[in-house]
């Protein structure tokens, strides 16, 4: 059965009730399959939430907030507490972002700023992608092989135990590892400070540091803080370097070189030969890594979308 | 009152400059010292016996890495066919419906699932997969990797997605093409360059993970092509063996290195050269 | 006669190979208005920038000058460039004060990014002098401490004007300024340069002849680069001696 008379004036093609009904299926059909992906999509963030959250219950049942107030992480007597390893993480994170800060925002200056085109931007542009590039346990790996004997020669001149690992080494690799992207977002942010603000600048008779110091650097302020969170969230969230470097220890980090475990390392050097409420206790740190980074994130990627839409 | 001189703050400005170059290059000094190690250890271990056949024995010399380049193939591959599907068809649905409440909490699920830690992929996947399945398994790490190319496929999509003009996908309706045909035929073709660059900085990133890898594909020191069982990859290798206490292994690893960082590299000059060059410019 | 302040001599100015300005001789005035007048693309606003050699600042444009500008008899191309702009202040078309300080600071910004420091009351009489003179006052006084994204257009760019008057500048180049506001707030703007050109110099650069008209004591006319024409406002809108300077005031083209 046709939809139009044979002869009709406009001549368009007659189509077929029949095959009508077809297309809005496959239409229907391919609807459905797209939103069907981008639900699984989301599925996939609320499933990793649920089951580190139903897997870890037990733990939490058992040591109630116990688990963030004490401070022994002993398996062998079920004594299991999360502060080391939240300690291990915070001082390495924040330990090499301090050390990444000087070199990863001269980068970002020197290619918002002053090289913004030409080969040596081209150049350092291409560096800096192939370090971001490099896998994290070719860095363990250079790590163990350079930086490790170097540390030791270094604690043996101080007097100290020449672990080699630790705290330090690990923040070093971390800070060469975050330098990179810091670098890399920094300098989006700087080339985004309006030219004719740096101009009314200039034409004030500002040197071009003065026009940096006091106008591009003020105004990229909230961008630069969100650059600083969002590296945080990577050295937060790093694990094989900083498994390969830290040496392992469950204690509380007395120094920068003592040895430690960050909340990653834990769960890599020791998940493969837990078992029972050891497990559970791994992926109740993995639960609370989860959040650490997840809220870390999340500050700052809205402090670089409120940069980015008013400065 | 305090004025200073002219040529007080050209000194200044100098100097700021000086200082700004300074820390730069330091920074481009650990690369060198990296990459030139790197390429130093590792060109000496690569032979046609390193890449095609299976390691020797302990602490003997010799030996190669056929079984993890088999096994990151192997985990590469089914990363990508999970993965691209569900990303395009993601990144479709919010280029579709860019102000839906739905595309909202996708774009910020997606920024999520970026920030994970990998070592969680791992623990996770392997709660899903490895343990129902009583085994670790390959399959068990092209999802934790697949997982974790999803954020980078989906986002590469849709930016460039969002560029085919609307102008566009009105004149294919207007001819009377269906809503699907539209996109198979026009929009796809016209965000290829797109999925391209996702999908080769997705791979070039999973390659070289490990953590996700160490409770799921777990590793195995024999070739194994069935995906049902626990198989090796090159980071697995480079793990295992740079910790170990053999310096033939050593030796080994920073071959192994170097074929991931080559291959790396590789994948990041095609992507610049090669797919930018086949993207539409409107 | 009035004294010269600005002199150019032979002034050829380029954009890479592209000759933009060709050789230009013109007085400058002190304490009078001189608007540059001209179509579109003719080269005025170029020829503006290079008054306070700000066009060195954008290095991607290759902007170079050949021929003299004389401050006073000071040839500026001698002088260091800091010291040319610390003398010859600039207001921009789009307004433009800086959105991370307040007003009171937005004012000395100058001193501040000159790195001149005074005593606070000594800045606190720059501020208010400033934002008299350019009728900002009475209407900010009470929020000086507040960052300046609540004012309208108008009052931004008086805020702008108010910050090259503070640095006491011998001239004033002003590039459109008007262009981005509306009738009220561009009104205002040309009754206080009136008031302003008793202290300062002004060279404005405006698309609108009726504001040259209005505002200007001398007025040049710029057509592809060159200088057509130049005199009394009064002269040159009522007996244009060029026969193109005729054609633009009678609305024939640009």
């Amino acid at each position: 059965m046709t939809m139009m008379k044979a002869g009709d004036a406009r001549g368009a093609e007659a189509v077929s009730a029949s095959r009508l009904t077809s297309h809005k299926m496959k239409e229907k059909g391919f609807a459905s399959f797209l939103l069907f992906a981008g639900i699984l999509v989301l599925m996939v963030l609320g499933a990793f939430f649920v089951t580190l959250v139903l897997q870890s219950w037990p733990l939490f049942r058992e040591t109630g907030l116990s688990f963030f107030t004490t401070l022994r992480w002993a398996p062998m007597e079920e004594a299991f507490s999360v502060l080391p390893f939240l300690a291990g993480t915070l001082m390495t994170s924040l330990l090499s972002i301090l050390i990444a800060f000087p070199f990863s925002m001269a980068l970002s200056i020197l290619l918002g700023e002053y090289l913004k085109t030409g080969p040596f931007a081209a150049a350092f542009k291409s560096v800096t992608e192939l370090l971001a590039g490099i896998p994290s346990v070719i860095y363990g790996f250079w790590g163990i092989m350079i930086l490790m004997p170097l540390i030791q020669s270094l604690q043996m001149k101080l007097g100290l135990i020449p672990y080699g690992v630790g705290v330090l080494t690990a923040s070093l690799i971390l800070s060469v590892m975050i330098i990179p992207y810091a670098a890399s977002l920094g300098r989006d942010v700087i080339s985004m400070v309006p030219g004719d603000l740096k101009e009314a600048a200039y034409a004030m008779g500002a040197t071009r540091s003065e026009v940096v110091f006091h106008v591009t650097l003020p105004y990229a302020r909230s961008g630069i803080t969100a650059g600083f969170f969002l590296a945080l969230g990577r050295a937060v969230g790093e694990t094989m370097a900083v498994t390969m470097l830290i040496g392992n220890s469950n204690f509380i980090p007395r120094g920068i070189f003592s040895p430690a475990n960050t909340m990653a390392s834990v769960i890599a050097n020791e998940f493969g030969e837990a078992d029972g409420m050891h497990t559970t206790a791994l992926i109740a740190v993995g639960l609370v890594l989860m959040i650490l980074t997840g809220l870390i994130n999340y500050a700052g990627k809205s402090i670089m979308k409120r940069f980015q839409v008013g400065g | 009152m305090k004025n200073p001189s002219v040529s007080k703050r050209m000194v200044k400005d100098h100097f700021f400059k000086g200082l700004v170059l300074f820390f730069a290059s330091l920074v481009v000094i650990p690369l060198f010292l990296l990459l030139g190690y790197i390429f130093k250890k590792g060109i000496g271990a690569i032979n046609w016996d390193f890449i095609f056949s299976m390691p020797a024995g302990v602490g003997e010399s010799g030996g190669g890495i056929v079984h993890s380049l088999t096994g990151t193939l192997i985990l590469i591959i089914i990363a990508v066919i999970l993965s691209v599907p569900v990303a395009v068809a993601t990144a479709l649905f919010i280029n579709d419906h860019p102000k839906n409440r739905i595309s909202r909490m996708i774009r910020f699920t997606v920024d999520m699932l970026q920030g994970i830690p990998s070592i969680i992929m791992g623990i996770v996947v392997y709660i899903w997969i490895v343990l129902p399945m009583k085994n670790f398994s390959a399959l068990a790490g092209g999802v934790a990797l697949g997982i974790m190319m999803l954020p980078i496929v989906i986002k590469s999509t849709e930016e460039t997605l969002k560029m085919v003009p609307e102008s566009l996908k009105e004149a294919s309706m207007a001819l009377g093409a269906p809503y699907y045909k539209t996109v198979l035929h026009v929009i796809l073709p016209a965000g290829l360059s797109g999925i391209l660059t996702g999908v080769l900085l997705g791979v070039s990133r999973i390659a070289g993970e490990t953590a996700p890898l160490l409770f799921t594909a777990f590793g195995n020191p024999f070739l194994n092509t069935n995906i049902f069982k626990p198989v090796d990859a090159l980071p697995l290798l480079i793990y295992n063996y740079s910790t170990s206490p053999y310096p033939e292994w050593h030796s080994l690893a920073w071959g192994a290195s170097f074929i991931l960082v080559a291959f790396v590299l590789i994948l990041n000059l095609i992507t610049r050269l090669v797919v930018k060059k086949w993207q539409i410019k409107y | 006669m009035a004294d010269k302040v600005l002199s150019v001599r032979g002034l050829n100015a380029y954009y890479g190979n592209k000759k933009a300005v060709l050789d230009v001789n013109v007085d400058f005035y002190k304490n009078k208005i001189t608007a540059i007048m001209g179509p579109s693309g003719c080269g005025k606003t170029t020829f503006l920038r290079c008054l306070n050699r700000i066009h060195e600042v954008n290095i991607e444009a290759r902007a170079r000058i050949e021929g003299d500008i004389f401050l006073n008899s000071e040839n500026i191309a001698r002088m260091h460039p800091i010291l040319v702009r610390r003398r010859i202040g600039m207001v921009f078309q789009k307004p433009n004060p800086f959105p991370h300080m307040t007003i009171y600071d937005n004012v000395i910004a100058g001193y501040k990014l000159n790195g001149i420091k005074k005593k606070k009351h000594e800045f606190d009489t720059i501020v208010e002098q400033s934002l008299t003179r350019t009728a900002l006052w009475g209407e900010v006084k009470d929020s000086l401490y507040d960052r300046g994204t609540f004012l309208s257009g108008g009052q931004q760019q008086r805020l702008c004007i108010a910050r090259a008057l503070a640095m006491n500048p011998d001239v004033i180049l002003l590039d459109e300024p008007t262009s981005a506001l509306d009738p009220i707030a561009t009104a205002k703007i040309e009754e206080l340069l009136n008031e302003l050109k008793e202290n300062v110099t002004i060279i404005i650069v405006t698309h609108n002849m009726a504001q040259a008209g209005r505002i200007s004591d001398y007025t040049a006319f710029f057509y592809l680069g060159e200088l057509l024409e130049y005199g009394t406002t009064e002269k040159l809108f009522t007996n244009p001696e060029n026969e193109k300077t005729e054609n633009f005031l009678t609305g024939r083209f640009g």
